[in-house]
């Protein structure tokens, strides 16, 4: 204990680095990205970049977003993070329409399918619910406190979702855990009927996305994971369906390399909609990994490698519409004069090809906005991805003793006392 | 033979004796487990904890039905042992030293028992509160036991009562319908805090005076534990709640 406590206090001082993060509008219309405490958004039908307008009662991010989220419906849009806020906003007028302030840290957000409830998880395992009563004609709301739908004992919740017919709320968390919870009517009088936990990850869970079609509407789960595994569940009994082992990929791709890593962190997973693709974002691999899932077989394969050329990009989210953007970055890198960077590139879903800067929606105009710069050099990326890299290990995983270290801090305790 | 060997052992009953095995009162339950857990309860290997059970696949005829949730020194599942002999059951501790004694005591009581008792309790070390699932499938269970647990009077603190409105939510997972769960404390305040979560989940509800009554459990949860008979000693007084999982449709 009291080893961490030290160790702990040490990282409290310096700022924790936060990756950047993207999300796309379902259909669109714009495109959000953050770096830090700094929200940016681009109006990609308009062509020109937003200006938040924050006139709901509560102060504005000042640390860390860890979460962002535009709702199905593409209505509203939700940031979280380490400020302990979580503003709502109009995905229409880019107005904050709420800002709910959360006892704890904010790690993952998720909108209900009709954009009646916000759920957002805390650093210590407790999913709090808000209801949005009358905003969907725009309004302003009053502050709200959350109320507590579920809990996962004292374990950071990584990702948050609903199954795409509403009926199930999903939680990861870094215990190598998924707890399918039915969603309620009565929301805030809490979610107490689990309907199965997805066990079989041996490492901490990092992301989660639904595979679905019209025909399938409650849809299979797909969870990544620090195991290198992304694998693919049937929520309604939490069976597991396939596995899929994405670090061999990773390693003969990077042949040049000397020993390719032993296990690979899955930094992100986005489902393709009306395709059985999805795409992943492996930790230390410049571009995506495409996955195929047969529903009716029940079986998760790779099926294309897209790797990015030239200049080091290591996606650190990603977010799908029409198509692929990705993010790589972060925010309080240590030892650099940069406050925070970000790099957006695009893939074509179509294609399967890297857009060049030109190509993209929105062009350079759109990169000004997102990067804060046109260029972005590239030693300042592959010093981001190493720092998001470490600040993601020593967030989820484990800590580590030797036997002897454990054995030696507990030398006063009682119990080890002999009284022979 | 073996037990002439180990000096931890009480020359005249075989059994082993607790004051070799010093414990610490508590552990918190919020910190990270070093101790291997299974990834799911497919993964769980009861065959080690039950051999007399195992069938010709290698796997036990039945599971595990009964859970004792930080069994502390294990009275009552010996006296539950023979209670329900074909019955499986399990006691849960965080406390190493604990779990050592109670794997210890059972495995004795079994060398000892002449008409082959014993064989269907067992003990594993781990944190009952995170990793409940990872043991035990969707409505396994039939009864749970919670007795004397950690006070924790700081409100601080409370997030680490073994009994709390969410917990409940993952023992009504576990737990089959007209499961029973069992509680009882010698404190006051924690006594009434568990009576109320219990009666707030809408998943529980009490069991009638007449089903206490015929219930032979209700009354070894004060006279089998190690913590009951040292309250009876003192002549305190023990707060009880016993409810029932009812089915549920959200």
């Amino acid at each position: 204990m009291e080893e961490s406590h030290i160790e702990k206090g040490e990282c409290q001082n310096k700022l924790e680095v936060a990756p950047a993060l993207i999300s796309v509008h379902p259909s669109q219309k714009s495109v959000a990205v953050t770096v830090g405490s700094d929200l940016r958004v681009f109006d990609l039908i308009e062509n020109c970049p937003i200006t938040l307008v924050d006139e709901s009662e509560g102060p504005a991010h000042k640390d860390s977003i860890r979460a962002i989220r535009h709702g199905a419906s593409g209505k509203l849009f939700v940031s979280a993070g380490d400020d302990k806020l979580v503003k709502i906003w109009s995905a229409d007028s880019w107005r904050c329409l709420n800002t709910v302030c959360s006892e704890k840290r904010v790690t993952a957000v998720a909108i209900s399918s009709d954009d009646s409830y916000v759920c957002y998880a805390d650093k210590f395992g407790v999913v709090w619910v808000v209801e949005l009563d009358g905003i969907n004609e725009g309004k302003v709301l009053p502050a709200k406190k959350g109320a507590s739908l579920l809990s996962h004992y004292c374990s950071i919740i990584t990702r948050l979702d609903f199954s795409p017919d509403g009926r199930y709320i999903v939680s990861a968390d870094r215990d190598f855990k998924i707890r399918v919870t039915v969603f309620p009517k009565k929301p805030l009088e809490g979610a107490h009927e689990i309907q199965s936990f997805c066990l079989g990850h041996t490492e901490f869970l990092t992301c989660i996305a639904f595979v679905w079609n019209p025909e399938l509407t409650q849809g299979y789960l797909m969870s990544g994971s620090g195991d290198s595994t992304v694998r693919l569940w049937d929520i309604t009994c939490g069976s597991l369906l396939d596995t899929c082992d994405v670090s061999t990929m990773v390693g003969d791709l990077e042949s040049s390399e000397s020993e390719p890593p032993s296990q690979v962190t899955v930094t992100d997973i986005c489902t393709i909609p009306n395709s059985s693709l999805a795409a992943a974002a492996i930790q230390s691999f410049q571009g995506i990994v495409l996955l195929s899932c047969d529903l009716s077989a029940h079986t998760l394969s790779i099926t294309k490698v897209i790797k990015i050329p030239g200049e080091s990009f290591i996606p650190t989210s990603i977010s799908v519409s029409k198509f692929l953007w990705m993010v790589s970055g972060a925010s309080n890198l240590p030892g650099s004069n940069h406050p925070g960077v970000s790099r957006v590139r695009v893939i074509s879903t179509e294609t399967c090809s890297v857009l060049e800067d030109e190509q993209i929606p929105g062009g350079t105009k759109l990169l000004k906005h997102l990067q804060g710069k046109v260029r972005v050099e590239e030693s300042v990326m592959s010093a981001a991805a190493e720092a998001v890299r470490e600040a993601m290990s020593s967030l989820l995983m484990k800590k580590q003793y030797s036997d002897e270290k454990r054995e030696f801090r507990k030398r006063t305790r009682n119990d080890k006392k002999t009284t022979l | 033979m073996e037990s002439e060997t180990k000096a931890t052992f009480s020359k005249s009953t075989g059994l082993p004796r607790k004051r070799f095995y010093r414990a610490r009162a508590h552990s918190n339950p919020l910190s990270d487990s070093h101790f291997p857990i299974p990834t799911s309860p497919a993964h769980v290997d009861f065959s080690l904890h039950f051999p007399k059970f195992v069938e010709a696949d290698g796997k036990t005829s039945k599971k595990v039905e009964f859970a004792d949730i930080g069994c502390g020194f294990g009275g009552l599942l010996i006296s539950l042992a023979t209670l329900f002999p074909e019955t499986l059951m399990i006691g849960m501790e965080l406390r190493d030293k604990v779990t050592e004694y109670v794997k210890e005591r059972i495995l004795a009581l079994r060398r000892t028992s002449s008409e082959g008792q014993y064989e269907n309790i067992s003990v594993v070390r781990t944190n009952s509160m995170k990793y409940i699932p990872n043991y035990f499938e969707k409505g396994q269970l039939s009864k749970m036991f919670f007795l004397f647990p950690d006070p924790h009077f700081k409100e601080k603190n409370y997030r680490r009562r073994v009994i709390s409105n969410h917990l409940l939510d993952e023992y009504a997972f576990v737990l089959r319908a007209g499961g029973i769960i069992y509680t009882i404390t010698d404190v006051e305040e924690l006594g009434e805090w568990m009576k109320s979560c219990l009666e707030k989940h809408p998943m529980f509800e009490p069991l009638t005076q007449e089903e206490l009554d015929s219930d032979p459990v209700v009354e070894l949860l004060c006279s089998a534990t190690e913590e009951g008979q040292k309250v009876a000693r003192n002549g305190g007084q023990t707060f009880r709640a016993v409810f029932r999982r009812i089915a549920y449709a959200s």
